[in-house]
C-alpha cells in the first residue's frame, strides 16, 4: 500500500474495517481504496489512471473488479472499501478477468504500433499489462485513428495523441499538484485527446512530471526523445544540486553520459515530484569543462601538471598565510564546504571565509549563526502540511524552492493551512497556494513584520505555525532581526529557505567568518577547544579574531588587505556589486580557483584546479529543513577530484596536516563533533530599514526565476524556452499613470534597460524585474539592488530596438 | 592379413585413402567453388529503401534481442534538413562487435523494419579488436541503381507509411540534396 506522508501520522487514530479480497480477509483503515487493499495482499490489479497522489477519477476502467452485491464490475481505484465487503479480482473472478481483458482490448483498438519508436518502450505499463491481462490476438481489422504527431504542448513536452489512453493523469497533475491547469482532455469518443489552448502552452515549472507519470508514451520530453532504451541505462539514486528543496532524483546514464533524470520517490521530501530545472538542467555536467590544472605564466594561463599547479598554489598561499580570503560558492556539498572551512582555519590560519555569493549582510550572518546554523531538523515539509498558518517572508517559493511551493499548495488544498506572504506582489504562485499578500515595499518588510495585523499575529501563536524566510532577507535592513523576534514572540517555528543547494550545508560546516562547524562560535573558548581537538591542533592555533565576510571580504581583497583568495564554485555575476567583485578578483595578489567550468574568475586566477561535478563525486546536501540528502557517485571511474581532495593536496604540498579529505572521513570527523548546545552568538537587534523613493521613482523588487540565465542551466534550449517571459511587472495603476506603455526603459543607478511591460498584481510604487534572466540582470544592467529606487520612461516601439 | 605387423596395417589405411574422393576444401584457393548455403548466417547488412533512405529506425530491438550483447545502437531524430530514414527516428550510431557476435540471427528476427539482415560473408578475421567493431558505414548495404545516399528528403508526396507499404520504387530527382558529397566533390562554384 502506498502511503503518503500525511496519512502516516493519522493512521493510529483511524478506524479499521475488514474486507475480503479473493477470499482472504484483512483489516484496512476506513477509506482505503479497493486497489490498495488488494495491493496489501500482493494482488496487482491492472491500472492506468490510478495514482496514489492524485484524486481518483476512474477514467481508464482497466481495474474492474467484482464487488459482491453490486450488479456490474466496479473500478477498484475509486471503490472505497466498507466493512464486510467482499471483493473478487481477476485472480478469483472470471467476470473481473473478462472485464479487464475487454477494457484492454478497447484501449488497444486505436493504439498505434509505435513501440519501436516510442520512448516508453521497455518501461511501458501498457506493454506490460497487454502482456499480463491482454488477449494474445487482436480482433480489430479496421483503420486506426491517426493524429499529426508529435505536437508540442510546450517547448519541452511533446505529445503523441494516438498513444494516449485518456487516463487524465497529466491533466490531474497539472490541475491538482502543480496548479497549472493548462492541459485538458478535449473532444469525446475516439477523438478524445489531451491538448492545450492554442495561445497557452503547458509552461509549468513542473511539466516534466507528466512525462514520468504518463502510463504510455504519449508525453515525452524533447530532451530525452529517442536518446536511449531503459535497458541501456544505469540508474543511480542522487540528490538534485539545483536548489535547497533537496529532491531525490534518479540519474540514468548510458556509457559516460547522463541521458535523463527522474524524480525519485521520497515521501518526506519531494513525494514523487520534482521541478523541470532538476529534471532537465544537466547538460552542463559535460559541456565546457576545465580538463587540466592551469597556472599563470608571463600573464597567460597555460595547462600545467598537477604537481606543478599544487606547488604554485602552495607557494602563493603559504606566502599570503592568514591574510587569505576563502570564498565557497553556495553550491558545494557539506563535505566540500567543511573542507574549505577547515582549510581556511588550519592550513591558512585565516577566518576570512564566506559562502554567500549573493546579497548578504552582517545582520544576516549573525541571524544565521544564532538561529539556524547547526540546529537539528525541526521544521519540515510535514510541518508545512500540518501548519495552521505558514508565513513566507522574502521568499517566492515557486521560483526559489519549488518543492516548498508544491507542499504549500498541498497544504492549502487540504484547507488546513492559511498562507500569508509578506512581499510586494501577489504572484501567480501565491494565488496557486491560495495565499494572501501582506503588502510590503521591498526593503521595508521588517516594518511590516513589526506591525502585523492582530489576526495574523494571533494565528502565528497557534501551535504548529511556521515562518519561512528566504535568503533575500539579507537585503532588508532589520529583516533578520524582525523575523527572529517575531518567531520568539509568537512561538512560531522559523525556517530559513536559501536558494542554492549548498548554502545550509556550508553554514553548518562553518564556511562563514566567525562560525565553526555546527554553529560553534569562533570566539567561544569551549567551542574552539572541541573543534581544535577534532582537527588535531591546539585551540591556540585557530584564528583568534573574527575575519572578513561578505562585501568586506571583497573590499579587503581589492584594497590589498588580503594577499590571496581561494574561490570554489563562485560566479562573479552573482555578486550584487559587480564592480567591487571584479576589482577584488583582479586586484588581489594571488588567486586560486577551484572550478569545473571556465568562468570570469578562472580567467583571472593564478592557479586553476579542475574539480568534480556532482555526478563525479559522492557527498551530501542539506536541504532547507537541515535534512541530510546524501548521494553516491554516478561515474565511479571519473578522474576528477572533489574540492575537498584538491584542498587536501594543496595542504599536503604546504606541509600542513589536515584531517581526512575523503567523503567518509570528513563525514566521520564532522559527525564526531556532535550537536552544539553552547553559546550561539546574539540574535541581532537592528532597527528596521525603510525604502526611499523620489516622486517619480519606484522601488525595485526582484528575485531569480527558476528558469533563468543561471550557468548550470546552459546547454538545454528546450528548458530555456519554457522560462517565464522577461518583463517589468507593474500594477495596473502604475501602467495607467505611464499611459499604458508596451515597453518601458527602467533606469537604475548604474544603467538602464528596455523591457516589455506586464501588468501584474504588484503594489503601487513598485516594479518587479527578474534578477538574472536572459536579457535582464538587475545587477549588471541597472547596477541596482533589491529595494533601490529606479525610474521608468515610456518607450515607443522603434526606440526600444537596438538598445 | 592377421599376421601382418600393426604398422603395415595402419599404412594400408593411408594407402587406400589415396584413391578415395577428396573431401577437403581448399581455402582460400577454391573458396568460390564452395559458396555457403543461401541461409548461412554471415556478416550483417543494414538495408536501404529503394531510394537510398535507411531502413533502420534506431529502435534498438536488435540490441535488445542479442544474447551476446554485441550490438550498440543510438537513435536520434530526423529533421527536415537532415533525413536518414522515413519517419521520425533513425539510427545515428550503429555498431556490431564481431568479437562478441555468435551469429545466432536473433537480431534480424527482432528487427521490425527488415533493416537488419545477414549476408553470406563469413570472412571476418582481422588483427585488432577495434577493427572488428563494425560501424554503420561498414554495415550499410551497397548503393544500388536508383538510390541516393542519405540524408535526403522522402519521395515528395509520400509518407513513411507509404515506404512501409512498398510504394517507393526508386529515388526521384527532387530528392537530390545539393550538399556536396563527401570529399567536396560536386561543389561547382
Ligand atoms: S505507449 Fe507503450 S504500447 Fe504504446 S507505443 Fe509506446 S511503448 Fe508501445
Ligand atoms: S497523455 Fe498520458 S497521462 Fe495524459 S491522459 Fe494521455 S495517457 Fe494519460
Ligand atoms: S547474430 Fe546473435 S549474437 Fe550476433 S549480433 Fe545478432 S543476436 Fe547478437
Ligand atoms: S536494425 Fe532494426 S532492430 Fe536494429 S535498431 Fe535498426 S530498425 Fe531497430
Ligand atoms: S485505474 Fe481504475 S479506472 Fe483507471
Amino acid at each position: 500500500m502506498t502511503m503518503t506522508s500525511n496519512n502516516g501520522s493519522d493512521l493510529a487514530a483511524v478506524e479499521m474495517v475488514s474486507v475480503t479480497v479473493d477470499g482472504v480477509t484483512i483489516e484496512v483503515p476506513r477509506g482505503t481504496l479497493a486497489i490498495r487493499a488488494a495491493e496489501l495482499l500482493g494482488v496487482e490489479i491492472p491500472r492506468f489512471c490510478d495514482h496514489p497522489l492524485l484524486d481518483p477519477v476512474a477514467a481508464c476502467r482497466a481495474c474492474l473488479i467484482e464487488v459482491e452485491g453490486m450488479p456490474k464490475p466496479q473500478p477498484a481505484c475509486a471503490q472505497v472499501v466498507s466493512d464486510g465487503m467482499h471483493i473478487r479480482t481477476q485472480v478469483s473472478s472470471p467476470v473481473a478477468r473478462e472485464a479487464q481483458e475487454g477494457v484492454l482490448e478497447f484501449l488497444l483498438l486505436n493504439h498505434p504500433l509505435d513501440c519501436p519508436v516510442c520512448d516508453k518502450g521497455g518501461e511501458c505499463p501498457l506493454q506490460n499489462q497487454a502482456m499480463s491481462v491482454g488477449r494474445p490476438q487482436t480482433r480489430f481489422d479496421g483503420e486506426k485513428r491517426v493524429f499529426d504527431k508529435p505536437i508540442n504542448v510546450s517547448a519541452e513536452i511533446l505529445l503523441d495523441r494516438e498513444r494516449c489512453v485518456s487516463c487524465a493523469r497529466c491533466t490531474r497533475f497539472a490541475d491538482q499538484i502543480a496548479g497549472d491547469p493548462m492541459l485538458e482532455l478535449l473532444e469525446r469518443g475516439a477523438k478524445q485527446q489531451v491538448g492545450t489552448a492554442a495561445d497557452q502552452p503547458f509552461d509549468s515549472y513542473f511539466s516534466g512530471n507528466t512525462v514520468q507519470i504518463c502510463p504510455v508514451g504519449a508525453l515525452t520530453s524533447a530532451a530525452y526523445r529517442f536518446r536511449a532504451r531503459p535497458f541501456d541505462l544505469v540508474s543511480v539514486p542522487t540528490t538534485c544540486e539545483h536548489c535547497a528543496s533537496g529532491c531525490s532524483l534518479r540519474t540514468d546514464y548510458r556509457r559516460d553520459t547522463v541521458t535523463r533524470r527522474l524524480a525519485w520517490a521520497d515521501p518526506e521530501v519531494n513525494e514523487e515530484w520534482n521541478c523541470d530545472k532538476g529534471r532537465f538542467a544537466f547538460p552542463y555536467l559535460r559541456e565546457g569543462r576545465i580538463t587540466s590544472p592551469m597556472i599563470r605564466e608571463a600573464g597567460e594561463l597555460r595547462p600545467a601538471s598537477w604537481p606543478e599547479a599544487l606547488d604554485a598554489a602552495a607557494r602563493g598561499l603559504a606566502a599570503a598565510g592568514s591574510s587569505t580570503g576563502v570564498l565557497v560558492g553556495g553550491r558545494s556539498t557539506v563535505e566540500d564546504a567543511y573542507a574549505y572551512a577547515r582549510f581556511a582555519r588550519v592550513a591558512l590560519g585565516s577566518d576570512n571565509i564566506d559562502f554567500r555569493v549573493r546579497e548578504s549582510s552582517s545582520e544576516e550572518a549573525a541571524f544565521l549563526a544564532a538561529v539556524i546554523a547547526g540546529t537539528p531538523v525541526t521544521t519540515t515539509y510535514e510541518s508545512l502540511e500540518q501548519a495552521p498558518i505558514v508565513m513566507t517572508v522574502a521568499l517566492e517559493p515557486e521560483d526559489e524552492s519549488p518543492i516548498v511551493f508544491l507542499r504549500l499548495r498541498k497544504a492549502a488544498r487540504s484547507g488546513r493551512t492559511r498562507i500569508v506572504n509578506v512581499g510586494a506582489v501577489a504572484t501567480k504562485g501565491l494565488t496557486k497556494v491560495r495565499g494572501e499578500l501582506l503588502a510590503a515595499l521591498p526593503g521595508a518588510e521588517a516594518q511590516v513584520l513589526q506591525m502585523l495585523p492582530a489576526d495574523i499575529r494571533r494565528a502565528l501563536g497557534q501551535p504548529g505555525a511556521v515562518i519561512l524566510v528566504g535568503e533575500r532577507i539579507a537585503s532588508v535592513v532589520g529583516g533578520p532581526s524582525a523575523v527572529a523576534a517575531l518567531a520568539t514572540e509568537t512561538g512560531a517555528s522559523l525556517a530559513w529557505v536559501p536558494r542554492r543547494a549548498g548554502e545550509r550545508g556550508a553554514l553548518d560546516a562553518g564556511a562563514l567568518a566567525g562560525l565553526l562547524p555546527g554553529g560553534r562560535q569562533l570566539v567561544d573558548p569551549s567551542a574552539r577547544k572541541q573543534v581544535a581537538a577534532a582537527w588535531g591542533i591546539d585551540a591556540s592555533e585557530l584564528p583568534t579574531g573574527v575575519g572578513f565576510a561578505g562585501e568586506n571580504l571583497l573590499a579587503a581583497a581589492r584594497d590589498g588587505v588580503l594577499g590571496a583568495l581561494v574561490s570554489g564554485g563562485v560566479e562573479l555575476g552573482d555578486y550584487p556589486d559587480h564592480a567591487l567583485a571584479a576589482a577584488a578578483f583582479t586586484g588581489v595578489g594571488f588567486l586560486v580557483s577551484l572550478e569545473h567550468h571556465h568562468s570570469a574568475i578562472t580567467e583571472q586566477a593564478d592557479v586553476v584546479f579542475p574539480v568534480a561535478v556532482v555526478t563525479e563525486k559522492s557527498g551530501t546536501f542539506l536541504d532547507w529543513e537541515g535534512r541530510p540528502r546524501p548521494f553516491g557517485q554516478v561515474f565511479r571511474d571519473s578522474l576528477y577530484e572533489s574540492d575537498a581532495r584538491v584542498l587536501g593536496m594543496i595542504a599536503t604540498t604546504m606541509e600542513r596536516r589536515l584531517g581526512p579529505s575523503d567523503v567518509a572521513g570528513i563525514r566521520r570527523e564532522h559527525a564526531g563533533l556532535g550537536l552544539w548546545e553552547g553559546f550561539r552568538g546574539q540574535v541581532p537587534d537592528r532597527v528596521p530599514g525603510f525604502t526611499m523613493m523620489g516622486e517619480h521613482q519606484f522601488a525595485l523588487a526582484s528575485w531569480r526565476a527558476l528558469i533563468d540565465a543561471g550557468v548550470m542551466q546552459e546547454g538545454e534550449p528546450f528548458l530555456a524556452a519554457t522560462a517565464r517571459q522577461v518583463g517589468v511587472w507593474m500594477s495596473a495603476r502604475t501602467a495607467a499613470s505611464l499611459d499604458h506603455p508596451s515597453q518601458v526603459r527602467v533606469i537604475g543607478p548604474g544603467g538602464s534597460i528596455v523591457l516589455p511591460v506586464q501588468v501584474a498584481e504588484v503594489i503601487d510604487k513598485v516594479v518587479v524585474l527578474p534578477m538574472n534572466s536572459p536579457g535582464c540582470s538587475i545587477y549588471r544592467d541597472l547596477g541596482a539592488r533589491v529595494g533601490d529606487a529606479v525610474g521608468l520612461v515610456t518607450v515607443k516601439r522603434h526606440e526600444g530596438e537596438g538598445s | 592379413m592377421a599376421e601382418l605387423p600393426q604398422a603395415a596395417r595402419g599404412f594400408g589405411v593411408t594407402f587406400f585413402t589415396m584413391f578415395k574422393k577428396v573431401v577437403t576444401e581448399q581455402y582460400p584457393e577454391d573458396r568460390d567453388k564452395y559458396p555457403p548455403k543461401p541461409r548461412f548466417h554471415g556478416r550483417h547488412q543494414l538495408n536501404r529503401w529503394a531510394d537510398g533512405l535507411e531502413k533502420c529506425i534506431g529502435c534498438e530491438l536488435c540490441a535488445w534481442a542479442c544474447p551476446a550483447d554485441a550490438i550498440f545502437v543510438e537513435g536520434a531524430s530526423n529533421s527536415e534538413e537532415e533525413r536518414f530514414s522515413p519517419g521520425e527516428r533513425y539510427g545515428r550510431v550503429y555498431q556490431i562487435n564481431y568479437l562478441r557476435c555468435i551469429f545466432c540471427g536473433l537480431c534480424i528476427e527482432a528487427c521490425p523494419t527488415r533493416a537488419l539482415t545477414m549476408t553470406n560473408d563469413y570472412e571476418l578475421a582481422d588483427s585488432s579488436r577495434a577493427s572488428l567493431i563494425y560501424e554503420k558505414v561498414d554495415l550499410l548495404g551497397p548503393m544500388l541503381p536508383g538510390m541516393l545516399p542519405a540524408p535526403h528528403p522522402m519521395v515528395p508526396g509520400l509518407t513513411d507509411s507509404d515506404y512501409y507499404a512498398g510504394k517507393v520504387k526508386g529515388s526521384v530527382p527532387e530528392q537530390a540534396n545539393d550538399r556536396p558529397a563527401a570529399g567536396g566533390l560536386g561543389a561547382t562554384s
